[in-house]
């Protein structure tokens, strides 16, 4: 030959997959549709979990939202409905994450700083005010005090006169990656792990369309790992909560059908969505041959796709934008149930409403323009992406084996073995940016000249205001002195007595909520006999 | 007392549980050749000082990602002062530039931003000399 071949420039994948210039009909060589694919909506879900995807119901799209107190979340949910979004998602402060009152010392500074503060039921019945909860879909950010916040929640809808069995909540409820990547841990591993099967067994027997626990990938991956890392541990914490589950002699198909995710996206638009087929593909044969699950539903993998912040950049913000349409066109591609994008703003705010507009705009506009949701898993049979799914599918595998060898996820986490794991993944991943072997415009490509990038961008800033956390914690103590205490007294003496037995811990909280409990009561209460998480210091 | 390495205090004051950054600094920092201490998430003002005092570290690098930063440093500076330590101390997170301004002003020697380069946060630490012992070569 004469001409010289071209120089290809790499192209691996985090996950180490090298990819190919070209793929052809070589690579899918004994391709069986039946085994690997399936039609969307039929074993094991690849194509995804519904027939016709987006021609029957577009993706619901759900922004976190959470602002300082009851009343200004309650204004906020209006108005996003106002604007069609149709499901809520709710952010709380630390210290409501925590399970400590605003008046705690602990939690001074932080009171409705990232969210909603929530010091009692009148809280949760101020925020939820003219909003029919039979008619709105709500996702509950919270994890160590899930049992509580949700048992708020329905005490709201029996005030409201709405049956229980009529309501559809996501308490998140995973306490694993809060161990793991998020930090709002407060009991230990197991007690903790105890908790999420109370709300997930109550749930099953008494509000049966909550969902009682989104597993989260999603916050695993912005602290550091992998994508296929991000699936596997998603798997194997679901695993975790399913053999607790079996072992109340709940039955597999009793409860699998409401477990639900919540993953990013971020990222190698492919690898991506190769990450969502092959978990699919995976769950579905988990939950039929581990679990024995028969119902199709409790072998569907649904999840939220979020967009994924530590995709964005503090450099020249307005390029968020255009990295959360390309998320929303992955989340699209991957099959997502449900969508968020997080803020152009982020890195530098609370979201403002300009911000959280063009979030919703954005999904609206992929989910209406651009005919992304005219047919269902446009992808399938694409050489590279099956290729790539497989591919993927051997990854997660790899990681799932890595996990077993560390004695299981929950042993993993009790010894540390994985946040090191995630913390190692983190500085490599630092170390590509720095290096520009991972490509990031206007950190590592194409970076604006020094002057510009010291001009300060032009985004509106949450004005945070201490006037509502000292009304916050004013409304706490006129609730303390109002209040019947001989009722809060006897409720808080049973709730620490049911936590010392094995009995489900809901009907016990219940009642400690209608009596107007604090938060920092019931947690204080149940810290009592459970003790404090000791986290393992590695890095 | 012979040349030693500089010792630094990693921690994550108040009830921000977003560590990563604070891993990623401590790996760095270990990597350049300083001796770290990571406290761990959700500790208080007084612990780290207590903390920072025993070990003897010769500086503090606080993370903070709530928008806490400026009740925490203040409380966390007091308590510093009113052990009559000197301990340099350093913020990392999401800090707003007028807030960086009120920090330093407080008495922080230094304000990391999120988006900040890590050979720059490591290049500022090895610039610091290790206390009582006549500074660095």
């Amino acid at each position: 030959m004469s001409a010289k071949a071209p120089q290809l420039r790499d192209a691996v994948l985090l996950d180490g997959i090298p990819i190919k210039p070209v793929y052809t009909p070589e690579d899918q060589a004994g391709f069986d549709y039946a085994r690997k694919l399936g039609n969307p909506g039929e074993y094991p879900f690849t194509r995804g979990i519904h027939p016709s995807m987006y021609r029957a119901r577009v993706w619901t799209m759900r922004q976190y939202v959470g602002f300082g107190t009851p009343s200004e979340t309650n204004a906020r949910f209006k108005y996003l409905m106002a604007h069609g979004q149709d499901a809520l998602n709710v952010a709380f402060d630390l210290p409501t994450q925590l399970g400590l009152d605003s008046a705690d010392p602990r939690a001074e500074g932080e009171v409705g700083r990232v969210g909603m503060a929530v010091d009692s039921l009148a809280d949760m019945e101020e925020a939820f005010d003219g909003i029919p909860l039979d008619r709105v879909s709500v996702s509950l950010t919270i994890n160590s005090m899930a049992a509580i916040i949700q048992a708020m929640y329905l005490v709201v809808a029996e005030r409201q006169g709405v049956a229980w069995d009529r309501i559809v909540t996501t308490p998140q409820n995973d306490i694993l990656k809060e161990f793991i990547a998020r930090g709002t841990w407060v009991y230990p591993v197991e007690p903790s792990l105890r908790l999420v099967a109370d709300l997930a067994e109550f749930c099953a027997r008494e509000a049966p369309r909550v969902n009682p626990i989104s597993v989260c990938g999603y916050h695993i991956r912005e602290a550091g790992c992998t994508p296929a890392q991000e699936m596997a541990y998603g798997l194997a914490i679901v695993a975790a909560y399913i053999e607790r589950l079996l072992a109340r002699g709940l039955d597999i198909d009793a409860f699998a059908p409401r477990l639900s995710f919540n993953f990013t996206c971020w990222g190698r638009l492919f690898e991506e969505i190769a990450k969502f087929r092959a978990g699919r593909r995976l769950y579905a044969r988990m939950l039929r041959e581990r679990f024995g699950a028969r119902d199709p539903r409790s072998m569907m993998l649904r999840t939220l796709i979020g967009g994924g912040g530590s995709g964005f950049t503090v450099e020249e913000p307005e390029n968020n934008l255009i990295r959360g349409a390309y998320y929303a066109l992955a989340a699209a591609l991957a099959g997502a149930q449900t969508m968020a994008l997080p803020t152009y703003d982020e890195a530098y705010t609370i979201p403002s409403p300009k911000a959280q507009l063009l979030a919703l705009r954005t999904m609206q506009i992929c989910a209406e323009e651009t005919g992304v949701t005219d047919t269902a898993d446009p992808l399938a049979g694409s050489y590279f992406v099956e290729a790539l799914t497989d591919a993927m599918e051997a990854k997660i595998l790899e990681e799932l084996a890595g996990l077993e060898r560390l004695g299981g996820i929950v042993e993993a986490v009790k010894s540390g073995a994985i946040q090191a794991e995630v913390a190692r993944q983190a500085y490599l991943f630092e170390q590509k940016l720095l290096s520009g072997e991972y490509p990031k415009v206007g950190v590592n490509r194409h970076v604006a000249p020094e002057a510009e990038r010291q001009a300060r961008p032009d985004l509106e800033l949450y004005a945070f205001d201490p006037k509502a956390a000292r009304a916050q914690v004013a409304k706490l103590e006129r609730l303390r002195r109002e209040r019947d205490h001989a009722a809060v007294a006897r409720a808080l003496a049973r709730l620490r007595d049911e936590a010392r037995g094995a009995a489900n811990l809901l009907p016990a909280i219940l009642e400690a909520v209608r009596a107007y409990a604090t938060l920092g009561e019931m947690a204080g209460a149940l810290g009592e006999v459970f003790g404090e998480h000791k986290e393992p210091l590695v890095f | 007392m012979a040349d030693r390495p500089l010792k630094v205090l990693i921690a994550k004051p108040g009830l921000d549980g977003h560590d990563r950054g604070a891993k990623v600094v401590a790996h760095a920092l270990r990597d350049a050749g300083c001796e770290v201490i990571y406290t761990g998430l959700k500790r208080g003002v007084e612990e780290i000082v207590q903390e920072a005092i025993q070990e003897d570290a010769d500086v503090i690098g606080l993370s903070i990602l709530s928008g806490a930063h400026l009740t925490l440093c203040q409380k966390l500076l007091d308590r510093l002062r009113a052990a009559e330590a000197e301990i340099p101390v350093v913020v990392g997170g999401t800090i707003p530039a007028t807030d960086a301004e009120a920090l330093l002003a407080m008495g922080v020697q230094h304000v990391f931003p999120t988006g900040t380069h890590l050979p720059e946060i490591v290049a500022y630490f090895r610039g610091l000399a290790p206390a009582e012992t006549g500074g660095r070569p």
